[in-house]
């Protein structure tokens, strides 16, 4: 009886994961098809990956998504940190109010966030440029590092930074010393968080870059006719993703391991 | 200590600028007269009015509503036991099982959707189900390691007391852990229900040109037709719409609890 329940929960997950895995399968396939076709695989070749390095509009627009997403990762990630660990300092009824109005990107529609900017931008006669494409990310991306970072700094102790001052420690040492190394590991995951919504976001992106400024999503939304080199760029992005991914993962689990071993000892 | 908080001031100016202005903007443009590049400050209802007398626009809502009702249901529906399933493998496996959910996640939405359209090519289905099928795919995920943090965060000795007292499996699931995995559901709801009525990538790239949900409606007003003003008012309509829905949500929620 317990055999066959667990039988069938396995199957399920099973089923689950093959459903989240078709479309990425099918792609992979795909981009090694010999022909044009997305139904019919024809035989195998190599002709889309050459195809896309012989491309430059989707090089470019592949430079781009990279170079948005590190700016705007890097900047949102101090600024984020910055404000945060100001923030828990801060009067309550002054922090909740931020936190408040932070929240609002995150609850609102991308588009209604990306139409707001788009007006802005117009009406203060800034041309829709790679500098606004910037700014934008920026700006989706400093909320989501500080909801991120709060609850791990609520769960400070704040007199270790107090005694850090009372011992002569600068303001910036008991920062960079003290406060900064305790929530690192939310620092990092904020980050992550920042550069995924950057390199995957569309929307936003649709609506605030200038002229000739594309990201990936934005060339492969405004494809004409159906480019299978964007195949072979997608399988390029699945084994880059998995490969972090799985090197996170390794690093982290070693990291808490040493830990772990360290608070034995 | 207090001098921390002169850190933040930069930020507090910032979304000001970014986050506040810009709505400001939308409601502008949302009562103003068509001007587009420059704000005309000639202020009128018409762009709401315009979209309550047209049986269109209010189909093109509905429509909306329904399909990302249907979505949320339906990861509810398929995400819950999968959660259930995950939270009782062991330490090793959940962590396997949550990264290979998370790992789609990172790959970039439209190339996913374009892949589904290559698929569903093979099949003759109507616009609609196309769509669902779409967004079902890409907000399933979020659903399931939602309701999964909820129910990996009990105690399993409440299970274990629930067993002790006589309730089987079913009724310790009804009585124990659905109750307790509501907050989970609500959190998956916000994440999927939300992005799902204002799409309008899915809809476009799986639903052909004929298919037309509210997110598509704002994007033609904005880039085809070059009608800003209506285009705010809609978006505005359709944020005031899922503010309330979230509303209702939470509301719903708090009352269960406090029953």
């Amino acid at each position: 009886m317990k055999k066959k329940k667990k039988f069938l929960s396995s199957g399920y997950l099973i089923l689950v994961l093959l459903f989240i895995y078709l479309p990425i399968a099918y792609v992979v396939l795909f981009s090694f098809n010999d022909s044009k076709s997305m139904t019919k695989f024809t035989g195998f070749s190599l002709r889309w990956y050459e195809n896309m390095f012989n491309d430059r509009t989707m090089l470019q627009s592949i430079y781009y998504t990279v170079l948005v997403a590190v700016i705007s990762t890097v900047v949102s990630t101090i600024v984020g940190t910055v404000t945060a660990i100001g923030l828990s300092k801060a009067k309550k009824v002054i922090r909740s109010a931020v936190l408040e109005v932070n929240n609002l990107p995150v609850m609102n529609p991308d588009i209604v966030t990306a139409i707001g900017l788009m007006l802005l931008f117009v009406s203060a006669k800034v041309q829709l440029s790679l500098v606004t494409l910037i700014l934008a990310h920026i700006s989706f991306s400093i909320p989501y590092v500080i909801l991120s970072i709060m609850p791990k700094l609520r769960q400070l102790d704040d007199n270790v930074a107090e005694a850090a001052l009372d011992l002569g420690a600068t303001p910036v040492q008991a920062l960079t010393k003290v406060i900064i190394p305790q929530i690192y590991p939310a620092i990092l995951s904020g980050a992550l968080i920042a550069f995924s919504m950057s390199f995957d976001d569309f929307v936003i992106s649709f609506f605030t870059a200038g002229v000739g400024i594309n990201n990936i999503s934005m060339y492969v939304y405004s494809m004409k006719r159906f480019n299978p080199s964007v195949n072979a760029l997608s399988t390029l992005i699945v084994v880059v993703v998995t490969v972090i991914l799985v090197l996170v993962n390794i690093i982290s689990s070693r990291m808490s391991k040493e830990r772990k071993k360290e608070e034995n000892v | 200590m207090k001098s921390f908080f002169r850190m933040s001031y930069p930020y507090i100016l910032w979304i000001a600028i970014f986050i506040v202005a810009p709505m400001l903007m939308i409601l502008l443009y949302a009562l103003t007269r068509m001007g587009n590049e420059t704000l005309t400050f000639q202020f009128t209802l018409d762009n709401f009015a315009r979209f309550f007398r047209e049986p269109t626009f209010i189909s093109v809502l509905i429509r909306s509503l329904r399909i990302a009702l249907e979505t949320t249901v339906l990861c509810i529906l398929l995400g819950y036991p999968a959660a259930l399933f995950i939270a009782n493998l062991s330490e090793k496996k959940q962590t396997l099982m949550v990264l290979l959910l998370t790992l789609p996640m990172w790959i970039n939405m439209l190339l996913k959707t374009y892949a589904w359209r290559g698929i569903l090519q093979n099949f003759d289905l109507v616009s609609e189900m196309k769509v669902l099928i779409g967004m079902v795919y890409v907000f399933l995920p979020y659903m399931i390691i939602q309701i999964h943090t909820s129910i990996s965060k009990m105690d399993r000795e409440l299970f274990t007391a629930a067993y002790d007292l006589g309730a089987n499996r079913w009724v310790t699931f009804k009585k124990v852990i659905l109750p307790l995995s509501v907050p989970g559901i609500i959190s998956g709801i916000t994440l999927v229900f939300l992005p799902a009525v204002s799409s309008f990538v899915i809809p476009k790239l799986l639903g052909g040109g004929d298919y037309v949900l509210i997110g598509n409606l704002i994007e033609i007003y904005f880039i085809t037709t070059g009608d800003w003003n209506f285009g705010s008012a809609i978006s505005l309509i359709m944020a005031l719409i899922i503010i309330a829905s979230m509303y209702l949500t939470k509301k719903i929620d708090r009352n269960a609890q406090e029953e």
